[in-house]
């Protein structure tokens, strides 16, 4: 890419006399990550070195969450005032402060980045937009381009994730921004002029200088900066009672005659598997399993797929479960570390359940749950008493019993109705892919993976049951051609990019149309 | 006064003589207004003149000791009409508003004030949001400069200079009998410098005096015949008086080499961009010495056509650089040439761009296809052609997420729009009308609420024509915010819409501040304010103004609550408007006025609960529906690390201040059951800590005996 607005002329600015030049420096935040704070910072620490400052923001949006913008020129004082800038130009930026990957990258294509001249100080961390939270799947960018264009665009780069280490230290991404842009050298001030300023300030001083430290560590290399770690999930233990020990062996002894390449992701489903149900559970979970693997050959990526997705299938979140996790000791223990409590503090605990009519009677014994679920009156009923919202304290006895004991009705899980349907439709995808595989292996891969589909509860789940069905229907057309795995896929994808399945309609046009004029 | 103290600013007010001010641009302003003897300031908050509302409300002791009066006026036509003391009598007033929207509004006053004409001298501090940045429409104040013929000021954008115009101001309005405007751009009211004080004067009449004393003179009053009066007066005394002020005391600047063959006619406000483009193109250093030569307007209206004229003399050609459209100066530049038979050539639009802001580039790009075109050996060779090197990167304009303003973590406006949209989920899309305010925001995604904004206070009347024929057919609704409300709404949303009959549904969004503009109290703000006269009901008021339904909601985040009101409301077979009004504070301000009392209470052992919201990642399966009906900034996304997992979960950070929308969404669009509000207890009572811990050791005991009887994951 050239940059978007590449002047005609060349126009870099000239020096003073005595060879003071200016120095330009913007700064791109997202409302509410301390830009201002960071301005006035830089301000006083350049006229504290005998430099004449000038500061400009476009404040108003800047409390809430849009891009917003900093500009600041400073010149060594020689007596007279120089005529500074207001706002900054393309290709005329000395340095480019973005408090966030994503601002780096709009910098760039702004073309306030160029090589041979532009100093680049970027905290790589993410704030993810509107739009990259709404997508039903992962809407996230990658980064990686960003990086890669900083690379090419500027003269010097200074980019790690500054924002963890201001965390860590317990301060603010301006603490740590200022520390990145002292380190970087792109200044001509002393480091203590720039911790001068930060004591000065008064508020949060201590934590504001570790962060500084630590940055100008991390930019000079003399430490190494945090990398981005992998989310870790510490492969979850499995807590076996003693008298289903031998049972449990069992099962294990099952995964080990599978192909190696599987075992991996078949051992976390049968774990996640056997902690939903039971170790019976774990057994049938196997069972669909050796009928994959049988179908499948190296690198087995079928049995691999249907061990993700069987377990997650098999897992379907009814009542009982949400009321199990909720009730967990583990659980507890996750809270009060998320939300900071100290021992001599006490959490009230609340939860936000609102089971419709849906749910209850599809918790009930099957016979009855069919019964009443087609009695009108009933279902008036409940809407009218019980459809509410329910707010359940569960750092209390009352609240953590209730929801106990709905944990407790597990043993009784398989004679409930929503058993009964979740099972039709798990068998009746699964033997939909085993069909498959025996001719189009990538094919039944994708159909596997279409599980991803359903998630959520209530109108949601209902919704990716439809989506489910709709991508699963485009089957039929798509069958017997080469590139059938490689539309589903598509078509999956276009499920998860938006809540009401435009994309995905879109995608099932194509498919139709080009099925049609094949045909014809 | 907003929960915001502005103390610190306002001991810079109090700078004497040779001390050195340093500040914002828009501060300097508020500190000449004292310099100059101003007797009275009012204004209507708004970006980017806020500022000198909030620090003169918190100034009051040195108003007191100065004698000088400042209300926050309801309006921006109040504040106009307000330098209606300074028609008769000898006193400075000075008022300040966003422009063009203030000014709009300002209209019937401003034309009217300048008619009659002002004795004491009338400042209208402008704050121009045009351009990069902007949040309104893109128009100019310079159009109502010209039609009510009152003057402007543009100044350079350097604190001394913006000062300097203070002074130069109101003297000009008392030698021309004409109130002037000041314009100032949004970053020069940002803009952070210094300056040499002077002591604060006191005003040569106070407001209480001429109280005393009342004057009438009936020829400065807006009627015929002597508005007949008035108008020659404009033209035949007042005009030419002013060009004699800027004249005589050298208003506008002139730099540079009188016999160059070029020459520049700018804005004072764009004199800084333009030195810059000149350094780059190696025309001028950084000081702005420069051998091209320029005249800057500090005044832009009126031109002065003798000193256009000599300018211009012996020139082959000049080069008016004038932001936006229509290009008013330059037109009148070249009237003038033209008038006068002038052979120079006159350039402007054509080498700049019609519209938008004059930014660096823009500017650079014009001067040099000026010079180019009209010096062509002035150019150095090496700026003559682009020899950048070409850079081959990755395409970031596909992937670069757009970061458009939402709702502040927290915000009671975002369970207003949550509950609207559930409306919409079950009723289908209905003609939603905006308003200015926090609350347009809706706009943008993840709502995506609202189809038109046509002014402040005048989203209900925005869609008073729509009327269905069809009494059980669709209802529009609109939106205003309390802000709105006061200023204007009142009368032409709400009363319009009972006089009419008008059926729709009008959501009065109630925060307790002008929230957008910077948390000022208004009318129906809750907090006790010394010097106004808060806490009247909204409520009472649209019951006054004749409608019937109302149903007021004290605490919007009850998103159940909203969603079946709002329902109610477009079913209701009531004749007339049906007015909600959804009231809960603004969380920006609740945040700046509890965070410090909540952290003493702590300190000092009091019992103090603070809420926050989480998410249970193994309850949540990464569908989002949460942040469809949310955008706040502290519910995101995050990676489980669960290879059996594709998509990230909700989660939500230590921001989060347990403002309980993500719940009562949760609830209201039965969504999932993953959320749970943690309320940590500092300095619980010990009863409380008992309980919890009889609880605490209880449940580890069941949960010990389920280890014993199942297999568990930990």
């Amino acid at each position: 890419m050239t940059l978007e607005k590449t002047s005609q002329f060349v126009a870099r600015r000239s020096p003073g006399a005595d060879g003071e030049r200016i120095i330009t420096l913007a700064a791109l935040a997202v409302g509410g990550q301390g830009g201002g704070v960071l301005t006035n910072w830089i301000t006083a620490v350049a006229e504290a070195n005998g430099y004449n400052a000038q500061s400009t923001s476009v404040a108003g949006v800047a409390q809430r969450t849009g891009a917003t913008i900093y500009y600041l020129e400073m010149c060594r004082d020689t007596g007279r005032k120089p005529v500074f800038a207001l706002s900054p130009t393309e290709g005329d930026v000395d340095i480019l402060v973005a408090a966030e990957l994503m601002e780096a990258g709009r910098a760039i294509t702004r073309g306030f980045v160029i090589p041979s001249r532009t100093t680049v100080i970027a905290s790589t961390h993410r704030i993810p937009a509107v739009n990259e939270k709404t997508a039903p799947g992962d809407g996230r960018v990658d980064g990686t381009a960003v990086l890669e264009a900083m690379g090419i665009a500027a003269d010097h780069v200074v980019a790690f994730d500054m924002e963890t280490v201001a965390k860590e230290e317990g301060s603010v991404i301006s603490s740590s921004l200022l520390g990145a842009l002292a380190g970087s050298g792109a200044l001509p001030f002393p480091r203590e002029s720039y911790e001068d300023v930060i004591k000065a300030s008064g508020r949060g001083v201590s934590a504001s200088i570790r962060a500084f430290n630590r940055a100008y560590d991390c930019a000079t290399g003399k430490e190494v900066a945090p990398q981005p770690q992998p989310v870790s999930n510490p492969t979850p233990k499995l807590s076996v009672p003693k008298k289903l020990k031998s049972q449990w062996l069992a099962l294990q002894k099952r995964v080990s005659d599978l192909p190696e390449p599987a075992q991996e992701m078949v051992t976390l489903g049968l774990k996640k598997v056997a902690d939903y149900q039971d170790i019976v559970y774990g057994a049938e979970y196997l069972d669909r399993l050796e009928q994959v693997v049988c179908l499948d050959f190296a690198p087995y990526r079928l049995t691999q797929q249907a061990a993700k997705y069987v377990s997650r299938a098999m897992c379907y979140d009814d009542i009982l479960r949400v009321a199990d996790l909720k009730t967990r000791g583990t659980r507890m223990e996750r809270v009060r570390d998320e939300v900071a409590v100290n021992d001599d503090q006490v959490l009230m605990l609340t939860e936000y359940f609102h089971p419709r009519f849906e749910e209850f009677v599809t918790t009930l014994p099957k016979a009855l749950g069919r019964w009443l679920s087609r009695n009108r009156r009933f279902e008036a009923f409940y809407t009218h008493h019980f459809d509410k919202g329910r707010r359940i304290r569960t750092d209390q006895l009352s609240g953590f019993l209730a929801l106990y004991l709905v944990s407790a009705m597990r043993p009784w899980r398989r004679k409930l109705l929503r058993h009964e349907s979740e099972m039709a439709h798990v068998d009746a995808w699964f033997n939909k892919s085993l069909e498959v595989a025996r001719h189009d292996h990538a094919l039944a891969c994708e159909l596997l993976a279409n599980y991803r589909l359903i998630k959520g509860y209530s109108d949601t789940h209902v919704r990716g049951l439809s989506k489910f069905a709709r991508v699963m229907g485009a089957l039929d057309m798509l069958q017997g051609r080469p590139d059938a795995a490689d539309w589903m896929c598509r078509l999956r994808e276009a499920a998860l990019s938006d809540e009401n399945g435009d994309a995905l309609n879109g995608a099932l046009k194509t498919v139709l149309s080009f099925t049609q004029m094949e045909a014809a | 006064m907003a929960e915001r103290s502005f103390a610190r600013e306002v001991e810079k007010l109090r700078l004497g003589e040779g001390e050195t001010f340093s500040g914002e641009g828009i501060l300097a302003i508020t500190k000449a207004l004292l310099e100059n003897g101003v007797g009275y300031v009012g204004g209507y908050q708004g970006s980017p003149i806020s500022h000198l509302m909030d620090v003169l409300a918190d100034a009051q002791s040195i108003l007191g000791e100065l004698g000088v009066h400042f209300e926050a006026s309801a309006s921006e036509a109040t504040a106009t009409a307000m330098l209606a003391a300074s028609v008769h009598y000898p006193i400075r007033g000075a008022v300040t508003y966003k422009s063009v929207v203030g000014t709009n509004v300002a209209s019937d006053a401003l034309s009217n004030l300048a008619s009659g004409g002002v004795t004491g001298g009338s400042l209208i501090i402008v704050g121009e949001d045009y351009g990069e940045g902007s949040s309104i429409m893109q128009e100019r104040t310079y159009a109502f400069a010209m039609k009510s013929q009152v003057w402007m000021l543009d100044p350079r954008p350097n604190l001394p200079s913006i000062v300097q115009s203070v002074g130069q101001g109101f003297e000009l309005s008392e030698a021309s009998n004409t109130p002037v405007m000041l314009q100032v751009r949004i970053r020069s009211c940002h803009v952070h410098g210094h300056f040499t004080a002077s002591n604060n004067k006191r005003p040569n009449m106070s407001v209480s005096e001429a109280l005393e004393n009342p004057k009438r003179d009936l020829n400065r009053i807006v009627l015929p015949p002597a508005t007949y009066l008035h108008e020659d007066e404009k033209l035949t005394k007042r005009w030419p008086a002013a060009e004699k002020y800027i004249l005589e005391n050298n208003l506008n600047e002139e730099f540079g080499d009188p016999a160059g063959k070029v020459g520049l006619i700018i804005q004072g406000g764009n004199y800084n961009t333009v030195i810059r483009a000149l350094n780059r193109l190696e025309l001028a250093n950084i000081y702005g010495d420069t051998d091209v030569h320029i005249l800057c307007l500090n005044a832009v209206y009126p031109l002065c056509e003798s000193q256009i004229l000599s300018f211009s003399e012996g020139k082959d050609a000049i080069f008016v650089i004038e932001e936006g459209q229509p290009n008013f100066m330059e037109q009148s530049i070249g009237h003038m040439l033209y008038k006068n038979g002038s052979k120079t050539k006159l350039e402007g639009k054509g080498m700049l761009p019609l519209g938008g802001e004059l930014t660096g580039q823009v500017v650079l790009d014009g001067l040099a296809s000026f010079f180019k075109a009209h010096v062509p050996g002035l150019l150095p060779a090496s700026k003559g052609a682009h020899n950048e090197p070409e850079l081959k990167m990755p395409d970031l304009s596909k992937i670069l997420p757009p970061r458009p303003p939402g709702f502040c973590t927290g915000c009671p406006e975002r369970p207003i729009f949550a509950a609207t949209k559930l409306v919409e989920q079950e009723l289908g899309k209905h003609h939603i009308a905006s308003d200015i305010g926090c609350h347009l925001f809706s706009i943008m995604p993840p709502f995506d609420l609202g189809a038109t904004t046509m002014g402040y206070g005048l989203g209900p009347a925005s869609a008073s024509a729509f009327h269905n024929e069809n009494k059980d057919g669709r209802k529009s609704i609109s939106f205003v915010g309390d802000g709105g409300f006061w200023h204007n709404g009142v009368a032409s949303s709400i009363g319009n819409a009972v006089f009419n009959k008008n059926d729709g549904v009008i959501v009065i969004v109630d925060n307790y501040y002008s929230a957008a503009t910077g948390g000022q109290d208004i009318l129906s703000s809750r907090a006790n304010n010394k010097t106004k006269q808060t806490q009247n009901s909204i409520t009472k008021a649209v019951q006054g103004m004749g409608v019937k339904w109302v149903r007021q909601l004290d605490r919007t985040y009850d998103v159940t609550k909203m969603r079946d009101t709002l329902k109610e409301a477009l079913s209701s077979q009531e004749e007339g408007p049906k007015v909600i009004v959804a009231s809960s504070e603004c969380m920006l301000n609740k945040q700046r006025r509890v965070k410090p009392q909540l952290a003493k209470d702590v300190k000092e052992g009091r019992r103090v609960e603070r809420p926050r919201f989480g998410v249970d990642e193994d309850v949540c399966t990464g569908d989002h529906a949460c942040m469809r009906l949310s955008g706040c900034p502290s519910l995101s996304v995050k990676d489980t690390g669960d290879p059996l997992r594709d998509d990230p979960v909700a989660a939500i950070d230590q921001t989060c201040v347990g403002c309980g929308n993500c719940g009562e969404v949760a609830d209201a669009a039965v969504l999932c059951p993953s959320f749970y509000e943690a309320r940590v207890v500092s300095n619980p009572t010990g009863a409380e800590r008992r309980r919890a811990n009889r609880a605490n050791k209880i449940m580890s005991w069941l949960q010990k005996r389920r280890y014993a009887q199942q297999v568990v994951l930990s």
